[in-house]
C-alpha cells in the first residue's frame, strides 16, 4: 500500500494509479471537481473546462491532466470556482437554455451545476442562436438549443455503439452538433433507444418522446441533492473500504 | 447501386488514385473535389464515404470547418477581400461595397442568379500590396477603384479566371533589406554536404550549439526539438514544415516559398537526416494556393537532382521526399498540433498536450515539425558553423530575423536583421513618420508606443513571429483593436468553451463600445473575461485573445472612454437598434422611427 503514488488535491492525500488522470484519481478516491463533459466510461478530451484546477501556479483541466506524484492540485478555491461560474454563464449565453418549459429540468448537470456553484445572474448579453429542434424520429427528438458541444454523445455513439450517429461540424462559435444522415435528420441513421449515446446528454438535447414528465419536477435527481453530493455515484470506485463516506 | 451511377465517380477517382484513397488525405480531397464545382456536393459525399469508409458526418464535420469549403452552392466566382486592419486602412470596406453595389449583391451572401458571393476572409498574406482579395481562391493584389470595376465587369461577363489580366496575380517580393538568409549564394545541395560531412549524428548538437530558436513566434530551441524527435522510440518518423503562416501581418514565408524554396526543402531534408525520418509534409496555407505547382516544381527538380528520394545525394540509406499539403482557411492550423490534426485529415483542433509532437505527431510518430524561416535558418547554420551562426544577433536570440513591415509606411515588404535590431531603426528603415503604435507579431502578439521604440525584437525583449504593423497619428487604435477581437472570434476552433464563447462575447463588447453603446462596466468585463480566456483556454488563441484589447487599453484609453456613455451600466439591448427590421419593412428612417429622437 505504501508504494501507491500519491498527489495532494485541496490538502488531501489523493492515491492514483499510473496512467491515471487527476480527474479519474479524485473520482475514485472519492474527491468530486466539477464537470460536464467528463464521463468516466469515456477518454476525456478537456473540452467545456468546468475541471480547470490550478496546479503549481498554472492551470490546467483536470480530467485530461496526467496525475503525477508530488502535484499539489488546488481545486476548490475562490479563483477556480469564480472562473467556472463564468464558464456555466457563457454555456447558458451560448445555447437558448429555458429551464422552467425544459423537461430536462431536475435532471440536467448544467442547470445543476450552476445551482451549485451559486451561479445567480446570466453575467453575458445571450445569443439566441437560430437552432431549429429536429423531431423527425418516431421515439427520439433532438433539441439542439440545448447542447453544450460536451461530445458525449458523439464520443458514446463511435466507442461503444459503433455508430457515428453524432458529429461536430462548424466551427467557433458556430459550432454545431449535426446527425450522419444526408437529409439532416435523425429518423435517417440508425440510431435506437437502446444505443449509449441516448443515456449521456448531460442537458435536454436526446430526449427520448412520451415521458418528459414521467417523473415530476421537484422530485428529479439533482431536485433532491445537489450534483456535488451526487457525481462521485457515477464515478467508478475503488471496491473495498478504502473510502469513508 | 447508387456509386454505380454517381456522377461524381469519374473525377472523384482521379482524385482519390493521387491520395491512395487514404482518409487521412480528406482535407486535400475534399479541396480537390471542390475545385470540380465550386463546392462539395452531396452526391460526391455518397461516394467518398464508400470509397474511403468513413461516415458522412466526419466529412461533413471536417469540410464545415475550414472557411474555403463548401457544402452547398458559393457562387460561381467566390470573392473573399482580405479584411486584415492594414486591408482596411488601403480602404478594402469601401471596395468590397462599391463590388457589392456594381453586382447587386448583399455582402456574405451568394446573388441570385448564383453568379457571385463577396464576403470577407481574415488576412491573406498580402499587406506589403494590400487590398488584396481571393477570387475561386486564386490572390489578386493592389486593389484600386479601377481595378475592382474591372473585375466586377468579369465577372458579370462570365470570364473564367484564366483569362483575366496577369498582371491582377502578380506578387511581388518587395525585399527592402537582405542579411545572411536573403542574401545566400548556397546552391541546392550545399548545406546538405555540409551537413553530411559534420555527420548524422552531429547535425542537432550543431543547431543546439548555433543557438537557433524557432521564428514561428514561441522559441522553442531547435536542436533540442531535433533531438527528442530522434531519441523517440518509434522510428517512423516526420518532418512537417509549417508554412500555414495565418498570423495577420505577416507574409515573411511568402516570400521565402517564392524565392528561397530551395533552402526550405534543404533545411527540411537536412532535418530528416538528422532525426531519421522518411516522409516530410508542407502545410501550406490555403490563400497561398497560388504557390503549389511553383514549389512542386522545385521538388521535382530536387528529385532529379538526388536532393530527394532514394539514396539522396548517394548516401545509402538516405530516403525522404517532401508531399504538399494545402490549408483551407483556418488559422488555428498554424497551432503545431491543430496542424498535424489537419494534415491527418481531421478538424484542426489542437490536440491535449502531453504527449507532444516530438513523440505522438503525425499518425502519433514521432514528428520534427518547424516554421519555414526556422529551416532555412537551419540550413544556413549547417552551412556556416555553429559558431558563426551564433555571433549574429544577441546571446538568446541568435542569427537573423525576417520583419513583415505593413501598414503606415512608404516602403511596405521584407525586412531582415540580427536580432537585436530597435524598433525605432525598422521605423526609420521603412520610412515611416508620426508613428503611434507598432503591433509586433500579429493581434496575438504585442502592442508598443511611442516610449517604447527602442524595446528590441529578440526573445529576450519584443519576441515576434514576423509582423511589424505600422499605424500612425491618424489612426483611431480602438478600432485597430475591434478588428483584431473579429479575427479572434472568427478564427476560434471552438473546441473549449472559454475561447469559442469568450472571443465571441469580446467581440459583441468591442461592437457595442463601438456603436455608443459602452460603459466603465463594459471595461472591466474585459478584464473579467481576460483572466477566463487566461486561465482556461486550452491553446494559444484563446490565452492571448485579449491582448489586443488590453494592450491598446493600456496605451491608448482616451480612443475607448471617448466613446463610452457616462454611465456605469448600459444594457446591452439597444432600443432603437431593435427598431431597425422594422425601419427596413416599412421604408421608413424619419424622425419617428428612432427611438433616440421622440426622447430629444
Amino acid at each position: 500500500m505504501n508504494d501507491t503514488p500519491t498527489f495532494q488535491l485541496d490538502g488531501a492525500s489523493v492515491p492514483f494509479e499510473p496512467g491515471q488522470t487527476v480527474m479519474q484519481a479524485a473520482l475514485s478516491a472519492g474527491h468530486y471537481i466539477p464537470h460536464l463533459c467528463y464521463h468516466p466510461e469515456f477518454k476525456p478530451h478537456g473540452s467545456c473546462k468546468l475541471c480547470t484546477v490550478k496546479v503549481g501556479g498554472r492551470t490546467a483541466a483536470s480530467c485530461t491532466m496526467p496525475a503525477e506524484t508530488g502535484l499539489e492540485v488546488e481545486s476548490d478555491i475562490d479563483e477556480i470556482n469564480a472562473l467556472r461560474r463564468t464558464l456555466v454563464q457563457m454555456l447558458f449565453a451560448e445555447g437558448n437554455h429555458f429551464c422552467p418549459s425544459c423537461e430536462k429540468s431536475g435532471n440536467c448537470m448544467l442547470q445543476a451545476l450552476g445551482y451549485d456553484l451559486e451561479v445567480h445572474t446570466a453575467g453575458f448579453r445571450h445569443l439566441y442562436p437560430d437552432r431549429p429542434l429536429d423531431a423527425s424520429h418516431p421515439d427520439i427528438l433532438l433539441d439542439f438549443n440545448r447542447c453544450i458541444l460536451c461530445e458525449l454523445c458523439v464520443r458514446a455513439s463511435s466507442e461503444v455503439d459503433g455508430k457515428n450517429v453524432f458529429a461536430l461540424a462548424g466551427r467557433g462559435i458556430t459550432k454545431h452538433l449535426i446527425v450522419n444522415a444526408k437529409s439532416g435528420l435523425l429518423a435517417d441513421t440508425d440510431i435506437e433507444l437502446a444505443d449509449k449515446a441516448m443515456q449521456v446528454c448531460p442537458v435536454g438535447v436526446i430526449l427520448k418522446k412520451r415521458v418528459g414528465f414521467s417523473v415530476p419536477i421537484g422530485e428529479r435527481r439533482y431536485d433532491k441533492r445537489p450534483i456535488s453530493e451526487q457525481a462521485l455515484d457515477d464515478a467508478p470506485r475503488a471496491p473495498a473500504g478504502a473510502r469513508h463516506e | 447501386m447508387d456509386s454505380e451511377v454517381n456522377p461524381h465517380a469519374a473525377y472523384l477517382d482521379r482524385i482519390l488514385d493521387r491520395y491512395g484513397c487514404a482518409a487521412t488525405n480528406l482535407l486535400q480531397i475534399l479541396r480537390e473535389a471542390q475545385e470540380q464545382n465550386g463546392y462539395i456536393h452531396p452526391d460526391a459525399i455518397d461516394y467518398l464515404i464508400v470509397k474511403l469508409r468513413i461516415p458522412r458526418a466526419r466529412i461533413e464535420g471536417v469540410a464545415s470547418f475550414y472557411s474555403f469549403l463548401h457544402l452547398k452552392p458559393h457562387g460561381e466566382f467566390r470573392v473573399l477581400f482580405s479584411d486584415n486592419i492594414t486591408d482596411r486602412m488601403l480602404g478594402s470596406i469601401e471596395l468590397m461595397h462599391k463590388m457589392c453595389r456594381q453586382l447587386w449583391v448583399e455582402p456574405g451572401k451568394m446573388s441570385e442568379d448564383g453568379l457571385v458571393s463577396i464576403g470577407t476572409t481574415s488576412c491573406t498574406g498580402m499587406c506589403d500590396q494590400g487590398p488584396a482579395m481571393l477570387v475561386n481562391g486564386r490572390t489578386i493584389t493592389r486593389l484600386t477603384h479601377q481595378r475592382v470595376q474591372e473585375i466586377g465587369q468579369l465577372i458579370r461577363n462570365r470570364t473564367p479566371l484564366a483569362d483575366w489580366p496577369a498582371d491582377f496575380f502578380r506578387v511581388h517580393d518587395n525585399i527592402r533589406r537582405k542579411g545572411l538568409l536573403l542574401d545566400n549564394k548556397l546552391a541546392p545541395g550545399d548545406a546538405l554536404c555540409a551537413a553530411l560531412v559534420l555527420g548524422t549524428q552531429n547535425i542537432a548538437e550543431t543547431i543546439k550549439t548555433s543557438g537557433l530558436r524557432g521564428r514561428g513566434g514561441a522559441g522553442f530551441p531547435t536542436g533540442l526539438k531535433w533531438e527528442a524527435c530522434r531519441n523517440a522510440a518509434d522510428t517512423n518518423r516526420h518532418v512537417v514544415c509549417n508554412a500555414d503562416e495565418g498570423e495577420p501581418g505577416t507574409f515573411k514565408d511568402r516570400v521565402l516559398l517564392t524565392s528561397h524554396a530551395d533552402l526550405v526543402f534543404e533545411g527540411m531534408t537536412l532535418c530528416a537526416l538528422a532525426v531519421g525520418a522518411q516522409q516530410g509534409f508542407l502545410y501550406l496555407r490555403g490563400e497561398y494556393r497560388y504557390l503549389l505547382e511553383p514549389l512542386q516544381a522545385v521538388l521535382q527538380r530536387r528529385r532529379e537532382a538526388k536532393l530527394l528520394g532514394k539514396n539522396i545525394l548517394g548516401h545509402a540509406g538516405f530516403d525522404f521526399d517532401i508531399a504538399i499539403h494545402l490549408g483551407a482557411g483556418a488559422y488555428i492550423c498554424g497551432e503545431e498540433s491543430a496542424l498535424i490534426e489537419s494534415l491527418e485529415g481531421e478538424r484542426g483542433v489542437p490536440r491535449n498536450r502531453p504527449p507532444f509532437p516530438v513523440t505522438h505527431g503525425y499518425l502519433q510518430q514521432p514528428t520534427a515539425l518547424d516554421n519555414v524561416e526556422t529551416f532555412c535558418q537551419a540550413a544556413l547554420a549547417i552551412h556556416m558553423g555553429a559558431e558563426s551562426y551564433r555571433a549574429i544577433g544577441t546571446a538568446k536570440s541568435t542569427g537573423s530575423k525576417l520583419i513583415s513591415v505593413s501598414g503606415d509606411c512608404p516602403r511596405p515588404g521584407i525586412y531582415e536583421y540580427p536580432f537585436g535590431v530597435t524598433v525605432r531603426e525598422v521605423l526609420q528603415d521603412c520610412g515611416a513618420v508620426n508613428t503611434r503604435a507598432v503591433q509586433i507579431s500579429g493581434p496575438s502578439g504585442i502592442c508598443v508606443s511611442v516610449h517604447e521604440f527602442n524595446r528590441k525584437l529578440g526573445f529576450e525583449d519584443l519576441p515576434t513571429a514576423g509582423a511589424f504593423m505600422v499605424f500612425d497619428d491618424s489612426r483611431d487604435m480602438f478600432e485597430v483593436a475591434r478588428n483584431f477581437v473579429h479575427f479572434f472570434a472568427h478564427e476560434s476552433c471552438g473546441f473549449c468553451t472559454p475561447c469559442r464563447v469568450g472571443t465571441s462575447m469580446l467581440k459583441q463588447t468591442m461592437d457595442k463600445i463601438a456603436e455608443g453603446h459602452g460603459t466603465k462596466h463594459d471595461l472591466s468585463e474585459v478584464e473579467n473575461l481576460d483572466h477566463v480566456l487566461q486561465t482556461g483556454s486550452h491553446c494559444g488563441l484563446g490565452r492571448t485573445a485579449c491582448n489586443p484589447i488590453l494592450h491598446t487599453l493600456k496605451h491608448f484609453r482616451p480612443a475607448y472612454e471617448t466613446r463610452l456613455k457616462s454611465l456605469d451600466f448600459e444594457p446591452a439591448f439597444d432600443l432603437d437598434g431593435a427598431l431597425a427590421r422594422a425601419r427596413q419593412m416599412t421604408g421608413r428612417d424619419d424622425a419617428g422611427a428612432h427611438i433616440e429622437a421622440e426622447k430629444s
